[in-house]
């Protein structure tokens, strides 16, 4: 087995604003963030060669025909691809595996998703099998807020905080991703909050409020991606990235049926990290890594994954959230961005936007210099689909290109 | 000899205050309160309940027939009596029917239950009946009516209390009526259903069985019967010749309503509970004429008392604080639509899970022993294949692992209590937590298994269990 480690490049990346978007349909954000990613590398349209597009939503939208028809790419391969949250991390890994096979020599990773025509906030029903009426229709097994709930309540327990302890705990997650972003121009939410709102604010599912939600929204994420010898061609001045390893762990499921099942660590983020160090050759990811942008849809869902993915041990999130150890400046940065939080989880789109926070950090562009962090080498970007005990996860590791 | 074998109630945790009532219409009323159903239940899951509370330990394969009668059926067209045989386990090649129609429905049905024993074309048969009326709001029946449930098990073994005779009448009587498109009951001036039925229907009907027997009003130890009110129930037994301090068995109606058909089955169980062997047990029930029946209580009565009947049910309520919570549960504003997509449910999906949906069967792997629901085809510990035992999980107890309480969730009691729950004996369920305080709900706490209506989807009620803390 190879490692896909240095073998692929990443030379352009588009992203659009995230957010409400009433006025944008799903042809405007695509549109957008592919130009901005043409354009940052050089190229156009007529050079892709293949395309994956990823996306989750089942009513706007279907095949690989939205993004062939969007940016009008004649008779090319596109191939749509759905892995819930995971979905924009299954876009890098399939063009990357294009790539590493020598299929193609230039191809277009897009996430994008359109969730504000739907009339309601949060997430519909998504899930297969919804017929069951048990196990199918979503809102009967809970909404994801009660299902992560679920996780904190345990987490909690386990650890020994009352509730109101282990709320004010995950309630500087919130603040610091609220304090992230609000410098991030492209977020959706940008207003600066206190621990005492995030305490005060309506119960969504107890023990989670509405600040330890991230919203959801409109966006799109693009990169244009080759092999990394042919980088330079496109990136003269080698501001590139290459990808270092490209992980997918797909849970068995039945977690919150099976009695050996804790809620307190996510199995398949523990899985897919196991992979990617694997493939990128990290042993120590806490200090290998420049940053890593989490999946944060909820306060705890950030949490429990930064201590499943090993850059904190299990049990310890307290010491590491009460020292800053996560915030910009500390240890190892978490969501510098902003994070899910901040930015709202256009669920195709988030994969994509977690490697533009690294791509950007890594340029030294980032818009705002205050956000700028100094020596970035190594990010990770991480997704979570699914619920407790029921994921798929994604995990790409991208990094400086290879000294030549 | 012939009788009841085992008895069984039900009555909903919730109860509202007729000062609530009161106080909602700014109108003056009498003490007492009434046991409403919850939002999750009707006369199916009452029935369930009631049926489980009279089977206890009792072997369900022994069980011939399930005759249900309730004039509040979930559905107009579709049995209620097969659902109930489902979800209690009972098995499929017996006879199930409803008797609906009439509150007279659960005399009718100890009557035919009788018979078929005696007939010998069945040894044990189960009696239920279960209510859940509602009542136009603001009316005097808004006031009266409650909801809960009885069952009886008939047979001519172990008997705990021997059928001595019955006694039957039809009457073109027409007090209380409601046709197909009617939200709620009709009915005819009281003084005249009062004078002219109540009071006559049912004494005359019990005067026929003394004199058929050869005993008269004195042999009557306790009188479990019909009436709507307090006052009326009280006359109907002063006109039987009844002393009502000693021979008539409190009526429950300041407790927990007029709960209809069910309300002289629950007022015999309670009966039965304070019964001792020789004594005599009049039943009678009342609607388009009236059934009576007398029974003798055997030494068998002290084998079944650990049932949770009415007494122990009773005991065990939450008050409702305010009538819109009632109004709430009961549906009976129209409220915001949600702007979710709707729920949706499919028959052959159903049909596909009834025995893991119905009687909550799950499954233990032969290979690492591990309990699992829903069922595998591959176990989610050892993945072995098709490797299972079937199990019955809907008589299990368990704990809490962990829980979170959703404010939005497409549910009318809110928060709604997502619980994982970890079984006694094994296995672990995923659930909804229902009866609950959500002030007391704790990792850890003790909770059982109860038949609810999970959810409305495509048209129909999909029913499944849910758990709730140990009741009583």
């Amino acid at each position: 087995m190879e490692s896909l480690k240095d073998k692929v490049a990443i030379v352009g990346m588009g992203c659009t604003a995230f957010g409400e978007f009433w006025d944008k349909d799903p042809v405007d954000l695509i549109v957008d963030a592919a130009t901005e990613a043409f354009e940052d590398a050089g190229v156009t349209a007529k050079d892709i060669q293949a395309a994956w597009v990823g996306y989750t939503n089942q009513d706007n939208a279907m095949t690989g025909i939205i993004l062939a028809s969007a940016l009008q790419l004649q008779f090319i391969p596109v191939t749509r691809v759905e892995n819930a949250c995971g979905t924009g991390a299954e876009t890098f890994r399939g063009a990357a595996l294009g790539l590493a096979s020598k299929t193609y020599d230039l191809v277009l990773a897009l996430g994008w998703e359109k969730m504000k025509d739907a009339g309601f906030g949060g997430i519909g029903q998504a899930y297969p099998g919804k017929w069951h009426p048990v196990y199918g229709a979503a809102p009967e097994v809970g909404g994801a807020v009660a299902r992560y709930a679920l996780a904190a309540t345990k987490y909690f327990a386990t650890y020994g905080l009352s509730p109101e302890e282990g709320k004010r705990l995950l309630a500087k997650i919130s603040v610091k991703s609220h304090y992230n972003g609000s410098r991030n121009p492209k977020a959706m939410l940008r207003n600066r909050i206190t621990i005492e709102q995030v305490l005060n604010a309506p119960i969504i599912a107890w023990p989670l409020g509405l600040f330890d939600c991230c919203g959801v929204c409109d966006g799109a994420s693009a990169a244009i991606m080759c092999r990394t010898e042919d980088a330079k061609h496109f990136r003269p001045k080698g501001d590139f990235i290459t990808i270092k390893a490209s992980a997918i762990a797909c849970g068995p499921g039945w977690g919150k049926e099976r009695t050996n099942y804790q809620y307190t660590t996510w199995e398949e983020t523990e899985a897919a990290a196991r992979q990617a160090y694997a493939m990128a050759g990290i042993t120590n990811p806490r200090k290998e890594l420049s940053l890593a942008e989490v999946h944060d849809c909820f306060s705890v869902a950030e949490m429990i994954a930064v201590e499943s993915m090993g850059i904190c041990q299990k049990g310890h999130a307290k010491e590491d959230i009460e020292s800053g150890a996560w915030e910009q400046g500390g240890e190892i940065p978490i969501n510098v961005s902003g994070g899910l939080k901040a930015f709202g989880h256009p669920a195709g789109a988030s994969g994509g936007r977690e490697v533009y926070e690294f791509y950007k950090q890594f340029q030294g562009k980032a818009e705002d210099p205050t956000r700028q962090l100094k020596d970035v080498k190594m990010g990770l970007a991480h997704n979570q689909g699914g619920h407790p005990g029921n994921f798929v996860c994604g995990i790409t590791i991208v990094g400086e290109p290879p000294s030549s | 000899m012939l009788g009841i074998v085992s008895y069984g109630a039900y009555i909903p945790i919730y109860r509202l205050s007729r000062e609530a009532i009161g106080a909602m219409w700014n109108k003056a009323v009498a003490k007492g309160e009434k046991a409403v159903a919850n939002a999750d239940e009707d006369t199916v899951t009452m029935g369930v309940e009631a049926v489980l509370d009279c089977l206890s330990d009792t072997d369900r394969s022994q069980v011939d027939g399930l005759y249900f009668a309730t004039d509040s059926p979930p559905y107009v067209e579709k049995q209620a009596a097969s659902l109930i045989r489902a979800a209690a386990d009972l098995r499929g090649d017996i006879l199930t029917f409803d008797i609906s129609h009439s509150l007279r429905g659960a005399g009718s049905a100890m009557k035919t239950a009788m018979d078929a024993v005696k007939a010998g074309s069945a040894k044990k048969v189960m009696v239920a009946a279960a209510e859940r009326r509602i009542p136009a709001p603001n009316s005097d029946f808004e006031l009266q009516f409650g909801d809960g449930a009885a069952a009886f098990l008939v047979g001519d073994t172990e008997v705990v209390a021997s059928l001595e005779g019955s006694y039957h009448l039809s009457s073109e009587f027409v007090d209380i009526w409601r046709k197909p498109q009617d939200h709620y009951m009709q009915s005819w001036e009281d003084r005249f259903i009062r004078d002219e039925g109540y009071t006559k229907m049912m004494p005359q009907a019990v005067a026929g069985l003394l004199k058929k027997l050869g005993l008269t009003p004195k042999d009557i130890t306790k009188a479990a019967y019909y009436g709507p009110d307090a006052r009326t129930h009280a006359s109907i037994g002063s006109t039987m010749g009844l002393d009502p301090k000693t021979q008539v068995q409190p009526p429950l109606l300041d407790a927990i309503g007029n709960t209809g058909t069910a309300l002289a089955p629950m007022i015999l169980v309670a009966a039965l509970e304070e019964a001792k062997p020789g004594d005599r047990i009049l039943f009678a029930t009342y609607g388009d004429g009236a059934d009576a029946f007398l029974f003798k209580v055997t030494e068998q009565i002290d084998k079944v008392r650990n049932r949770r009947g009415i007494k122990r049910h009773l005991a065990s309520k939450m008050m409702l604080p305010n009538y819109g919570k009632y109004a709430e549960i009961r549906e009976l504003m129209e409220s915001e639509q949600g702007r979710r997509p709707a729920r949706r449910s499919s028959l052959p999906v159903i049909w596909r899970e009834r025995q893991h949906l119905f009687p909550l069967y799950g499954q233990k792997c032969q290979v690492c022993h591990n309990i699992q629901y829903p069922r595998q085809r591959i176990c989610i510990y050892c993945q072995a294949k098709d490797n299972f035992e079937l199990i019955r999980l809907s008589d299990r107890t368990g704990k809490v692992f962990t829980f979170s309480m959703d404010q939005r969730a497409m549910e009318i009691v809110l928060p709604k209590v997502f619980s994982v729950v970890d079984l006694d004996g094994g296995g672990r369920f995923y659930s909804v937590m229902t009866d609950r305080d959500t002030s007391k709900v704790a990792v850890g706490m003790p909770v059982e298994m109860t038949f609810r209506i999970q959810l409305e989807g495509s048209g129909l009620y999909n029913y499944f269990w849910r758990v709730r803390p140990i009741r009583c």
